[in-house]
């Protein structure tokens, strides 16, 4: 018997410094064991290394490299709970709850199946673990600037995968640091045009008559502009910092939701459950917010995927212009821009910033795609709109 | 009909309206107002308090805001747009000048991505689920994806840095004064090939998936069963009958497709330094010309809601099942 506790216990330890060793020794839920023990060998990799800027971090003052460090330290924490916990369900030999077929279940199945939507939001999520992790997998300091003479416009090679700048700037790791920011104004810009615009449209079709008509002309004078105009103008009239791309990128964007949502409460409110919920009284905040909004959600879900691309290609134009973002902060856009200006000397200049950010939109387009068909199968005739 | 035009024209103006409101409460919302920009850039020469009193007084910024407001609309609905900062004449002059080379590769991509979309639509809704129409799906999908500036970048690198097929940039050619007349529409087309190409090919993408849909949705009525129980060949069910009527949506997605197109050209503009509206309002920001920044963006959205009037006239005209007092269902 005793024996045995120190068995358990060994293996649970296993599971603590290994997370995913549990999963794979029971032979359980080995998918979930095989992403446990990658993301631990990918941790472990790379605090190996870059053990001596790992190390460095927690005495200097530099924000990023905290948050990285810590985001590194947390992420092994929370790997080694999931696989804690498993371990100790799959010891004491607990039956594992049947799974309740709830639609966000079956859309998630029907997910799955897609399998270049899978691969997209793989390739989605390592580019943010990149974009957290830009100080621990950048080779060189971004804004160096050695012996410009020297260093400046080498074509890639070992040293520097994708080159250098007119600077002789490594662009391979002013492109993992221009990730950050295009992908966090991306996400925040989304965010907040998601927001409102939800709460705008689903408060118009909710109450509807005057009130709707009142709001939806205002939606449709907005939409009249040509983003990008509007996103010209706004960017001339306030400075472009970041917090500003993403306040504008966001507060331009949300008319488009908020006339999705609208159609789709229009229908909603007529559906016996509204009914029901009005009978017994609920405010009518209660109705939009718990009722209306959590059932209208999903073609707005699939259309937040779209956006982040658009945002990320709008920020990108702006940068590229060379009115959004400015130059001492690498963002894909104003990386292109030195670019354009190199295109005759110097081809990766241009190539490789570019590239990533057509690969970044097209996996959120397919996974807005994926998500398209996940939510609603009726529709698998009527995609790209 | 007519009516019917009448009805979409009276609400096409409170849309105008609300456009200029917009626009012009944007501008307000600055810190400062125009002159301080206008002295912003002028910060080399000290300038005299009396005057910059004098020329606020002289462009009427002294005044209250509504009031400014209202003359300001007074003057746009007369046509003055006022003057700008940068190049010292009027507004609308600039705007005339550069709006023909801007609709020129809007209309033109236009014509290239329809054209280009409904070919591919058909081919591959004629083909479903065969290797060719996966593979468009694809392909489309990618291009789509592609950042237009980018691959209009790339495109360049290719043809014009290292085959030296087609030009750079520009308009025109240098020695274009001295060709003789058919050189220089040849040398025009030249010049519009790479920006036409790159701007229409990603909406181009969007409608041939848009097309093969529609198809494929129409090839399920019963108006086909019945044109192929006629023993009608193929050919004729699909050209004639389900074709035509796939088209008729697609009118609208061209009305839709406008601002983006607009926005577009922006950056395709500015790589291929074409003298149209979107390089006038790069400058214009750049060098926080005001006047022409708002007369940039009221002109492209006014573009933008004539193309959807165009595009929702063309609509009923062609379909005879809309009816033309019932509102559309949107």
């Amino acid at each position: 018997m005793k024996r045995k506790s120190r068995f358990k216990k060994l293996i649970l330890l296993g599971a603590f410094m290994l997370p995913g060793s549990g999963h794979l020794l029971f032979k359980k839920n080995i998918k979930l064991g095989i992403h446990l023990l990658l993301g631990t060998i990918a941790i472990v990799l790379l605090v190996i290394f870059r053990w001596d800027r790992f190390i460095n971090t927690f005495q200097s003052k530099a924000v990023d490299h905290w948050v990285a460090a810590i985001f590194i330290i947390l992420s092994w924490l929370f790997m080694a709970f999931i696989s804690v916990k498993h371990t100790c369900e799959f010891l004491s030999d607990k039956m594992q709850k049947p799974r309740i077929k709830t639609p966000l279940f079956l859309a998630s199945r029907r997910f799955k199946e897609n399998k270049l939507a899978v691969v997209s939001l793989y390739v989605i999520c390592i580019f943010y673990l990149v974009a957290v992790l830009a100080p621990f997998l950048a080779t060189h300091d971004p804004s160096a600037i050695d012996n410009v003479l020297e260093t400046r416009y080498q074509s890639p090679s070992w040293e520097h995968p994708f080159g250098t700048d007119e600077f002789g700037r490594d662009l391979y790791s002013r492109a993992l640091y221009g990730a950050r920011i295009s992908l966090s104004v991306g996400l925040l810009a989304v965010l907040i045009a998601i927001l409102i615009g939800t709460l705008y449209g689903s408060v118009a079709g909710y109450f509807g008559g005057f009130i709707d008509n009142i709001m939806m002309r205002f939606v449709d004078v907005f939409i009249a502009f040509p983003t990008f105009f509007l996103l010209l103008m706004l960017v001339g009239v306030f400075e472009a910092s970041i917090v500003a791309m993403i306040l504008i990128l966001g507060l331009t964007s949300w008319p488009g939701t908020a006339r999705f949502i609208r159609g789709e409460v229009l229908s909603l409110k007529e559906k016996q459950f509204t009914e029901a919920a009005r009978a017994i009284g609920l405010p009518h905040r209660t109705i939009i917010l718990r009722h209306l909004i959590p059932n209208g959600i999903s073609p707005v879900l699939v259309s937040a995927a779209m956006m982040v691309s658009t945002m990320i290609y709008s920020e990108a134009g702006l940068s590229f212009l060379g009115i959004g973002i400015r130059p001492p902060i690498p963002t894909w856009g104003n990386m292109m821009s030195s670019g354009k200006d190199a295109l005759l000397v110097a081809w990766w200049v241009a190539l490789f910033p570019g590239g990533i950010l057509a690969a970044t939109m097209l996996s959120f387009n397919l996974l807005a795609d994926g998500l398209r068909d996940a939510f609603d199968p009726k529709v698998l005739m009527r995609r790209f709109l | 009909m007519w009516r019917h035009i009448l009805k979409r024209l009276a609400q096409a103006i409170p849309l105008i309206w609300g456009i200029l409101t917009i626009t012009f409460f944007i501008s307000h919302m600055a810190p400062g107002d125009p002159m301080d920009m206008y002295l912003e850039q002028q910060r080399q020469r000290q300038v005299d308090p009396e005057i910059i009193e004098l020329l606020r007084q002289k462009y009427g910024l002294d005044l209250p805001i509504h009031v400014q407001y209202v003359k300001w609309l007074g003057n746009v609905v007369k046509g003055d747009f006022g003057e700008s900062f940068r190049y010292r004449r009027p507004v609308l002059d600039l705007i005339a000048e550069r709006i023909p080379y801007t609709l020129q590769l809007t209309l033109l991509a236009l014509l290239f991505s329809t054209s280009l979309g409904i070919i591919i639509g058909i081919v591959s809704a004629v083909k479903q689920y065969s290797a060719l129409d996966k593979g468009v799906t694809l392909g489309s999908l990618i291009i789509y994806s592609i950042p237009g500036f980018w691959m209009a970048l790339m495109l360049v690198l290719v043809f014009s840095v290292y085959l030296g097929w087609l030009p750079t940039s520009q308009t025109r050619s240098m020695d274009y004064e001295f060709f003789s007349w058919g050189q220089k529409i040849f040398d025009r087309l030249w010049h519009l090939i790479l920006p036409v190409f790159v701007l229409g090919v990603g909406s181009a993408a969007h409608k041939a998936r848009y097309v093969r849909n529609r198809l494929l949705e129409v090839m399920n009525e019963e108006y086909i069963l019945s044109a192929r129980a006629r023993g009608l060949k193929e050919k004729m069910v699909i050209f004639k009958h389900a074709l035509r009527n796939a088209m008729i949506p697609l009118v609208t997605i061209l009305g839709l497709h406008l601002p983006a197109l607009l926005s577009g050209s922006v950056l395709i503009e500015s790589i291929f330094a074409w003298p149209g509206m979107g390089t006038l309002a790069v400058g214009a920001v750049g060098g926080r010309d005001y006047p022409v920044m708002m007369a940039t963006l009221m002109i492209s959205a006014i573009l933008t809601i004539v193309g959807n009037l165009l595009a929702d006239i063309t609509y009923v005209a062609l379909d005879p099942r809309v009816s033309y007092e019932k509102k559309k269902p949107v």
